[in-house]
């Protein structure tokens, strides 16, 4: 079986400075990957350079085996690859419903149309608002973005991302910027993700990443220092050494 | 699952679904205050009979203004050279009457629109790949660019002594075109009143909407799969058009042209009224283009020689207290009313 998503040896440097060096990952369908690492490792990097915000100095990146490494961000978007932001990218001066249609429209190349009213086509305000209240949204749903606290906004980051009807979502720390008193919000949303999406999440709280990921990928200093299921990971004491240790006592 | 979802769905959560549904659904029906420029422009008719030559000018302002607000307020495209377009479009219709004999008023109009929005196509298409300081540069450079050839070109263009005494036939082939304007008055009344209700559909529209997506977050816009420079140069394209109709009438009214339609002194001009006015809302276009020139008109009466005082003085205290124009201002007035009415 092709893999949803397969990165084969990216690298990419700024000046002199090698930010990824040789990353290997491979997701199949419906997995369930995290990606873990200390401050600096380049994880986000990572996720610009499969998004294609990045291009790598070298290597390729594969979605369901179509190697897209030259594709624009949005040709990936639109054969399925999703994502969130680490920190909130919405339309802050839009409602809630205004940025799931926009999604929507994209997705379905509605926005090619400059004579019928936006609002004319009740089956993506319907969408819009399933996908809004799958996250408990629509009560906020004519609420400027700006005006939701940041909790809040986050959720909408990610029923963005679901609105794209993704086959592969990364999940940038979803949960990064929520009030501890919020956090359960965005878990349950993450773990009850379609099964048949992959999904790679990057993750600081180790609490989220072994209830979530069936495999994690550790990166440090650019570079994949290795993979494993939530145990092997947990039992390795390298993996301790270079970040468990530091961070978290778990287990 | 989104079955059993939506059956379980209490009364409640049905009433704020159809709640937020109904908003989009009705966002762009024409509500009656819509109606009161049209009702003034009109009226105008009749009040100053005398001063229609005047109003032909504010009318065709305001439709340069409009095109601008297309890019500058929906798309968030910042430009100083959009007087490039309207010049366009004026030489057009001028070049056109003079070496083709195209003396056809309402053709000649769609003509130069055409010429200005090809040529905001290849345009648009380069430099839309820049935002920002950039872009603003590039904006500026082409309007200098297109009126430096123009008098490198002076045996053609008539430079900057212009082309006078340019001819088009009677509107429709009836309506002459009398001293007082009211011919014309009513022809750009015509002309803007057409271009006003496609740019409002255009706004309205899921391209609209991706317009004001790209205005507020690029990134996220990339990330949705929007092909986001074929919509800025679409909407580019379809701006300059509108200034080139716009720079057309301003032609055809006058019966005359220069190389001052270039000027950056016009570019700065056009997006003064509209921050004055609003930005992002079409009517914005209306009234910061009404206020700036009757302004100017009254103020260069009193003073010859220190009216720009004037000008200076209304932008200074705009943007210290109506830093989203005139019609934001009228916005925070109302919620001001309305909080103070219920305590």
């Amino acid at each position: 079986m092709t893999a949803a998503l397969d990165v084969k040896g990216l690298n990419r440097s700024f000046g002199a400075l090698h930010v990824t060096r040789d990353v290997g990952l491979s997701l199949e369908k419906g997995a369930r990957h995290a990606l873990i690492g200390p401050n600096g490792a380049g994880k986000t990097t990572l996720v610009n350079l499969i998004t294609g915000v990045l291009k790598p100095s070298s290597g390729n990146v594969l979605l369901n085996g179509e190697d897209i490494t030259g594709w624009s961000q949005a040709e990936r978007a639109r054969r399925g690859l999703a994502r969130t932001f680490q920190i909130n990218q919405l339309f802050r001066g839009l409602t809630v419903l205004e940025n799931l249609c926009m999604t929507i429209g994209e997705r379905d190349s509605n926005c090619n149309n400059m004579w019928r009213s936006a609002g004319a086509k009740r089956a993506v305000i319907d969408e819009a608002l399933d996908h809004l209240e799958r996250l408990r949204l629509v009560d906020d749903a004519l609420k400027l973005v700006r005006e939701l606290p940041y909790g809040r906004q986050r959720l909408v980051e990610i029923a963005m991302a679901l609105a794209q009807k993704p086959r592969v979502l990364l999940l940038d720390e979803p949960a990064a910027g929520v009030p501890s008193s919020e956090t359960h919000l965005i878990l349950d949303v993450v773990a009850a993700l379609d099964p048949d999406i992959a999904v790679l999440i990057i993750e600081h709280d180790m609490d989220v990443v072994f209830r979530f990921a069936r495999e994690i990928t550790v990166l440090v200093q650019g570079a994949v220092f290795t993979t494993g299921t939530p145990d092997e990971i947990q039992r390795n004491e390298k993996v301790r050494e270079v970040y468990l240790g530091q961070e978290h006592h778990h287990g | 699952m989104a079955a059993s979802e939506s059956m379980t769905r209490s009364a409640e959560g049905e009433a704020a679904r159809s709640r937020a549904a109904e908003f989009l659904l009705r966002r762009h029906y024409f509500r009656w205050p819509e109606a009161l420029p049209w009702l003034i422009a009109i009226a105008c008719f009749f009040v100053f009979p005398d001063r229609m030559t005047f109003g032909s000018q504010l009318l065709i302002m305001i439709m340069f203004a409009l095109s601008l607000d297309l890019i500058l307020g929906y798309a968030g495209i910042v430009t100083l050279g959009h007087a490039a377009f309207f010049g366009l479009g004026a030489y057009t219709v001028a070049l056109a009457s003079m070496k083709l004999g195209w003396t056809e008023p309402i053709s000649g109009v769609f003509f130069g629109g055409a010429v200005a929005g090809l040529v905001g196509i290849v345009v648009g298409w380069f430099i839309l790949r820049y935002r920002g300081l950039t872009l603003l540069m590039l904006t500026i450079a082409f309007a200098a660019m297109l009126q430096e050839g123009g008098n490198i070109r002076s045996d053609f263009t008539g430079g900057y002594d212009g082309l006078p005494g340019l001819t088009f036939d009677p509107l429709l082939g009836r309506f002459q075109y009398d001293l007082y304007g009211h011919t014309n008055y009513w022809y750009t009344l015509a002309a803007l009143a057409v271009v006003f209700f496609v740019v409002r559909r255009i706004v309205y529209s899921p391209f609209g909407q991706a317009l004001t997506g790209i205005r507020e977050n690029v990134r996220r816009m990339h990330a949705i799969g929007s092909p986001v420079h074929r919509r800025l140069v679409t909407v580019y394209a379809i701006s300059a058009t509108i200034a080139g109709m716009a720079g057309a009438l301003f032609t055809q009214t006058n019966a005359y042209v220069t190389l001052t339609v270039f000027d950056f002194d016009a570019s700065a001009k056009v997006m003064v009224m509209l921050i004055l006015g609003g930005t992002g809302r079409l009517y914005g276009a209306f009234l910061g283009a009404a206020v700036y020139m009757i302004f100017e008109d009254k103020l260069s009466k009193m003073s010859p020689t220190f009216w720009q005082f004037g000008i200076g003085l209304m932008l200074v205290l705009a943007v210290m207290f109506a830093n989203r124009g005139l019609l934001g201002l009228g916005d925070k007035i109302r919620a001001r009313l309305a909080r103070w009415r219920a305590p």
